[in-house]
């Protein structure tokens, strides 16, 4: 968990860059250089996406990216493979985004355990709210696993209150309604969200959903302490063939803007 | 009360049920929850969903005796007529109420999935009735065997959405629609229709549907002079089961049969018995028992019936089976579509290929049932949507 604490504390101005990333899309193989080469780039943190058939806060490009790991065969515990390969090259934190069933079939308390021994820092479940949390937050505590909660333009006080009481890792603010997916503008609420936010929460807070530009990414971190790109990255995967690695990697850097 | 037996907390029902969603949904699920208590607290709310229930849907709907196949399975069955509502099927008594709480809440618009078209129907009607714009999400192969209902969502005036998905059922619609309403849910309710889906809708439904228990028990007491040995009724997501078991969680002597489908039989793989051959996990917003794989993944359900064609059931009814105070079991689609001819031919009655699996256990049931049982077996629907793809599969 420290990794990813000491990752915002050292991200350079204006502030982190967390790169997703579905495992298994294309293969394991790829998903480990696309890791690395997004680190070369220049990304702080990456969420390793554990691929769901349903994943319902996701918009079609995700849905297409865990589609395509599932019928490569992607499994929880591939991905956990794939996470301790990266581990072995990379002390870049690793965040693993899901949806609670896959990890509700392997086991919440297993999971926990085998996630922490291959090098993961923390853990965020899309479709699990504070309110269903308890025993992931009791579970996640005694791995020294750290736990990432969403928060959502139109949370009331008490939701965002909630959500930031239970987490350990970072609060990852929804950046507008609906799912994942490239958008071109920036929701006109956010900043004051991300600014209540980051007056509620001691830990870091990091903008996520819609975001696919160096533009976007330069205008969440003026408030945020971290940006989330995901769809605009799966896109590049999904089209780079056998220049993987060069691909993320420039892509990156053209989020990052250097 | 039935209420502290089977929901501990709200949409608690056990380690089943709760509110399973991105933090996007979260307040709009909690605006519905806090709206729907208002409301049912409201007599003058619950006045005008019951007056409607009577002047436009034509509740109470009867419980006809029937004699002919009493006769064939050697008890007293009797039919409650679902089939006989506005719009063919149970699911208005739960949009007609979701419909009165968007009104209420304000909302100017409506989304709803649908799987075999009754709840989409249900649905259209409804938001013509309120004048709001509709817009219904249907997989693409519910949209190809239940043609007849699209086109009257489309004649009341809503927009059906084809949906691809995975398999083009059921599941798909509903994440379709929830993905939809998770950028729209400042304007538009989600009326959902079946006992799943996060808190409060499995309450919220249960309660809009119990209206058919609570009058099968007046009818069968007049009728009989006691409560009936058993209540038998398909269960897909499982609305029309909850609505006619809720009124008897409480007695015991009543015996719950929910039937859940078989399709091509349980060991074929190609089945929708999350209950009979499920596990517990996640889905669609609740925790209950599902269709998966052993990486939590679901797997794909399959039914000749769309309405039941679904992975998964209402966190209450895993709950009642856990418990054991109902049992469930399956029909095959071959045994659906014997019944829909049998029901068919001994009582004049078609009725839709969901409800025919509740016939069918009935059927199933003969040898183990005697004279003087008294059986009711919901119809929850009726068959004219069904009639062109039963001819299909039929004609050999």
């Amino acid at each position: 968990m420290n990794r990813i604490h000491e990752a915002f504390a050292a991200a350079p101005d204006p502030g982190a860059l967390i790169i997703y990333l579905t495992a298994g899309d294309p293969s394991f193989d790829g998903t480990v250089e696309a890791a690395l080469a997004a680190e070369r780039g220049g990304t702080d943190l990456i969420e390793l996406g554990i691929a769901y058939i349903a994943p319902t806060a996701d918009g079609p490009t995700i849905q297409a990216a865990c589609k395509r790991a599932l019928d490569a065969g992607s499994t929880t515990a591939g991905v956990l493979d794939a996470a301790r390969r990266i581990r072995e090259r990379s002390q870049i934190p690793l965040v693993v985004m899901t949806c609670i069933n896959p990890l509700i079939a392997y086991g919440l308390e297993r999971f926990a355990h085998d996630a922490k021994a291959a090098g993961i820092d923390g853990v965020l479940m899309s479709d699990l709210p504070p309110s269903e949390a308890a025993e992931w937050c009791e579970i996640a505590a005694r791995h020294d696993l750290g736990t990432v909660f969403l928060v959502a333009p139109g949370n009331t006080d008490r939701q965002l209150r909630d959500a930031i009481a239970m987490t350990t890792g970072f609060v990852y603010i929804i950046s507008r309604p609906g799912t994942t997916g490239a958008r071109e503008d920036i929701y006109e609420g956010l900043r004051d969200l991300v600014e209540h936010v980051k007056s509620l929460a001691s830990v870091p807070a990091a903008v996520g959903f819609g975001l696919s530009t160096g533009e976007q990414v330069a205008e969440v971190l003026e408030v945020a302490d971290g940006a989330v790109v995901g769809s605009a990255v799966v896109s590049v995967i999904a089209e780079a063939g056998d220049d993987l690695a060069a691909c993320v990697e420039a892509k990156v850097r053209e989020l990052r803007g250097s | 009360m039935a209420t502290q037996h089977t929901e501990q907390a709200p949409g608690r029902f056990g380690r089943f049920g709760g509110r399973y969603v991105a933090a996007t949904l979260l307040n709009a699920l909690e605006e519905l929850e806090a709206a729907f208590n208002e409301a049912k607290a409201d007599p003058a709310f619950m006045e005008e969903y019951h007056a409607t229930l009577r002047d436009y849907v034509g509740r109470p709907s009867p419980l006809t005796f029937a004699e002919r196949l009493s006769e064939r399975v050697g008890a007293r069955v009797y039919l409650k007529r679902e089939d006989l509502n506005h719009t063919g099927a149970h699911k208005i008594n739960n949009t007609i109420g979701q419909g009165l709480l968007a009104r209420r809440m304000g909302k100017q618009r409506i989304i709803a999935e649908t799987g075999a078209g009754q709840h989409g129907v249900a649905t259209a009607t409804v938001a013509a009735r309120l004048g709001l714009p509709c817009k219904v999400f249907m997989g693409v192969e519910d949209v190809r065997r239940q043609k007849l209902n699209v086109y009257r969502m489309r004649l009341l005036g809503a927009e059906v959405v084809p949906v691809e998905g995975l398999q083009g059922t059921l599941k798909d619609a509903c994440d379709a629609a929830m993905r939809y309403w998770m950028g729209e849910y400042e304007d538009s309710l989600y009326i959902f229709g079946s006992v799943a889906g996060p808190h409060p809708y499995p309450t919220m439904v249960r309660d809009f549907q119990r209206v058919i228990g609570d009058e099968a028990r007046e009818q069968i007491v007049a009728a009989e002079g006691r409560l009936p040995d058993a209540l038998v009724a398909c269960v897909g997501g499982g609305s029309n089961a909850m609505g006619l078991f809720y009124p008897f969680v409480g007695d015991a002597c009543v015996r719950l049969i929910g039937v859940e489908a078989a399709g091509a039989g349980i060991d074929t793989g190609l089945h929708s018995a999350s209950i009979c051959a499920g596990s517990y996990g996640v889905l669609d917003g609740t925790a209950s028992l599902i269709l998966q794989d052993e990486d939590g993944q679901v797997l794909p359900a399959h039914s000749v019936a769309a309405g039941l064609d679904y992975p998964g059931v209402g966190p209450e009814h895993a709950f009642l089976h856990e418990e054991g105070r109902a049992t469930y079991t399956s029909v095959t689609d071959d045994q659906a579509l014997a019944a829909f001819r049998t029901l068919s031919e001994l009582e004049g009655i078609i009725p839709a290929l969901e409800s025919a699996h509740a016939v069918a256990q009935v059927l199933a049931m003969a040898d183990e049932l005697s004279a003087d049982d008294v059986v009711i077996v919901n119809i929850s629907g009726r068959g004219d949507k069904d009639c062109e793809e039963v001819e299909r599969l039929t004609k050999g």
